[in-house]
């Protein structure tokens, strides 16, 4: 039955629909009648109908979810049945009891609210200084050259490493926290900013100088616009290391946040609210990565023809 | 020269010289570390002519159309548009590019759009009078769609209607059809000839098709292999030209094929010799 709906509701066209060879087990008899209705009305217009799509949906849902279900589950029962110290890792359900406890208690939210503004506040700052900067120097193909293998060096040399550095000469309150965020988001977006612009295609170029556009117009209506993209990895990567930076500078010395709070957790031995504070961290992580992966998708849907 | 009227296009002893790169064996290099891609080019196009300029592979056609369109300036010689000097590019000249060069993230409209945008065309006229060229080159319907989701005869007759869409003098066309295949090829062939009948532009064609010189030209400029020079200027008359017709099997057709074939022949079988003595032993 599902694996039938699952068939009916990809095929696209009624010859497709009505050759039940496209089918892979015999189907029960009312399933390609109920397909039928789907036969397009035009071939790029085509929408499948509610149900299969609601179907399709859940189907695709499942998929999707299935490793975390297992994951959770093994981490479930995998304590509980003795395979490893319940000591050291408590099933999920203790964590998410544990979690609950902070969400009531207003820790988790204190803590989380101290490293997202730390961690928004520097991967603005990065932003917002990395992408004009990058614009500019890749405007000028020997400033670019000039300082690429000076920028190859910082974007490989790991932010952390310079963590002492930034405690040193800032303290450890929170502007060495913000800006070593900076520091770490910056060069990744600089980076992919420079080659963007420097990577535009040389026949757009030409056709821009054919019609004697002026360097503002040029750059606003041609090399702006064709960055984009490439632009805009740089900032996921950076969205990313803007989390794990962070962590690693709020376990390192900090009052507040999710690193001090999955910190002081294991020093103090409540195993369950490290967890819970990691999880937290691995969900906002997940979460940031979507929402900038959807922002992408939507930024540079030119780039590659769309699918489906 | 004959007769003091002025033509649209004048090309008076036309040289251009690039900087040699080392291991890099195009053009015939001097001694002095440059090459010839073109010396002596002189050519005369009449406003509202459609020239087709046809050459054996390197030997500086696309330099030529670079040099017509302002997007690089003759070593010796100069160019005359309706008598002034060429300065650089400007947008009573119109360039086709090979590769489209559409803006990927714009639909064809806006594609169209973007040549009226460097214009003084007001906005609101802007997108009424890229529709009407859409629609002249035969895609009213696409206006909404991406170059991606177009072929690639249609991304051409985009950039096409962008051409036209500002209105120039002059049609500078860089081999836009060579990427295409044989039968998109030919229709747009019709099609152009069709747009060119209409709006009486002047068009200076490049290509490496003998059969689309004939078929495209009314005169047809054979350039010999590098460095660049007009090696001689075929008229073609056709003596009747309907659109039923199949014209490319007609006798005419082959004679003035045979025509520009003799002549491209020699040009052909002398770059190929200068190619091979160029490759290093």
């Amino acid at each position: 039955m599902s694996l039938a709906s699952d068939a009916s509701t990809r095929a696209k066209t009624p010859e497709e629909l009505s050759a039940p060879i496209t089918v892979p087990p015999p189907p029960s008899t009312e399933e390609p009648t109920a397909g039928l209705p789907v036969a397009p009305s035009g071939p790029r217009l085509h929408r499948p109908p509610v149900l299969p799509r609601l179907l399709r949906g859940v189907l695709t849902g499942a998929t999707k979810s299935a490793a975390i279900v297992a994951l959770l589950l093994v981490w479930e029962l995998a304590p509980r049945f003795g395979l490893v110290d319940r000591t050291f890792l408590p099933p999920f359900s203790e964590v998410a009891r544990a979690w609950w406890a902070l969400v009531a208690n207003g820790q988790l939210a204190d803590n989380a609210e101290a490293s997202l503004v730390r961690s928004f506040s520097g991967f603005g700052i990065a932003v917002a200084v990395s992408v004009p900067l990058g614009l500019l120097i890749g405007w000028y193909r020997p400033v670019a050259d000039l300082l690429n293998p000076l920028l190859q060096v910082f974007l490989n040399t790991a932010a952390l490493a310079l963590l002492p550095v930034f405690v040193l000469l800032l303290g450890i309150g929170e502007t060495s926290k913000i800006a070593i965020v900076v520091y770490a988001c910056a060069w990744p977006i600089l980076f992919n900013t420079i080659s963007a612009v420097r990577t535009v295609d040389p026949t757009l170029l030409r056709l821009a100088k054919s019609m004697d556009l002026s360097a503002p117009r040029l750059f606003q209506k041609v090399i702006l616009p064709a960055s984009v993209p490439t632009i805009f990895t740089g900032i996921r990567l950076a969205g990313a290391i803007s989390i794990v930076v962070l962590v690693a500078a709020e376990m390192i010395g900090a009052k507040a946040g999710l690193g001090y709070l999955i910190n002081a957790s294991q020093y103090n031995f409540a195993i369950p609210q490290m967890y819970a504070g990691i999880v937290t961290i691995s969900v906002i992580g997940v979460a940031f990565n979507q929402l900038l992966v959807a922002v992408e998708k939507r930024l540079s849907s030119w780039r590659v023809p769309a699918t489906g | 020269m004959s007769g003091p009227t002025t033509a649209k296009i004048e090309i008076e002893q036309v040289r251009k010289t690039f900087a040699a790169k080392k291991g890099r064996g195009r053009g015939s290099a001097d001694g002095d570390g440059e090459f010839t891609a073109l010396d002596g080019v002189d050519l005369r196009i009449d406003a509202g002519e459609f020239v087709v300029v046809v050459g054996p592979s390197g030997c500086g056609k696309s330099t030529l159309l670079d040099l017509l369109g302002g997007l690089a300036r003759p070593t010796a010689g100069r160019i005359l548009l309706d008598g002034e000097p060429v300065t650089g590019p400007g947008l009573d000249r119109g360039i086709v590019f090979q590769q489209y060069a559409l803006l990927p993230w714009r639909t064809a409209l806006g594609n169209v759009e973007f040549g009226l945008e460097a214009t003084g065309v007001p906005r609101r006229e802007r997108a009424a009078r890229a529709r009407e060229h859409l629609d002249l080159v035969g895609l009213s319907g696409f206006e909404n769609r991406h170059p991606h989701e177009l072929s690639g005869g249609m991304r051409q007759r985009v950039a096409l209607a962008r051409s036209l869409a500002y209105d120039p003098d002059v049609l500078l066309m860089d081999e836009p059809f060579a990427a295409l295949d044989a039968q998109t090829r030919e229709s747009l062939q019709d099609e152009l000839l069709r747009i060119w009948q209409r709006t009486g532009k002047t068009v200076v064609f490049i290509t490496h098709g003998i059969e689309e010189a004939v078929y495209l030209g009314q005169r047809v400029a054979v350039m010999t292999s590098r460095p660049g020079r007009i090696k001689q200027v075929v008229p073609i008359g056709f003596d009747s030209r309907t659109e039923t017709d199949d014209l490319r099997s007609s006798p005419e057709f082959a004679r003035y094929r045979h025509e520009i074939w003799t002549l491209l022949h020699d040009e052909v079988a002398r770059t190929q010799l200068l190619e091979k003595e160029e490759v290093p032993v």
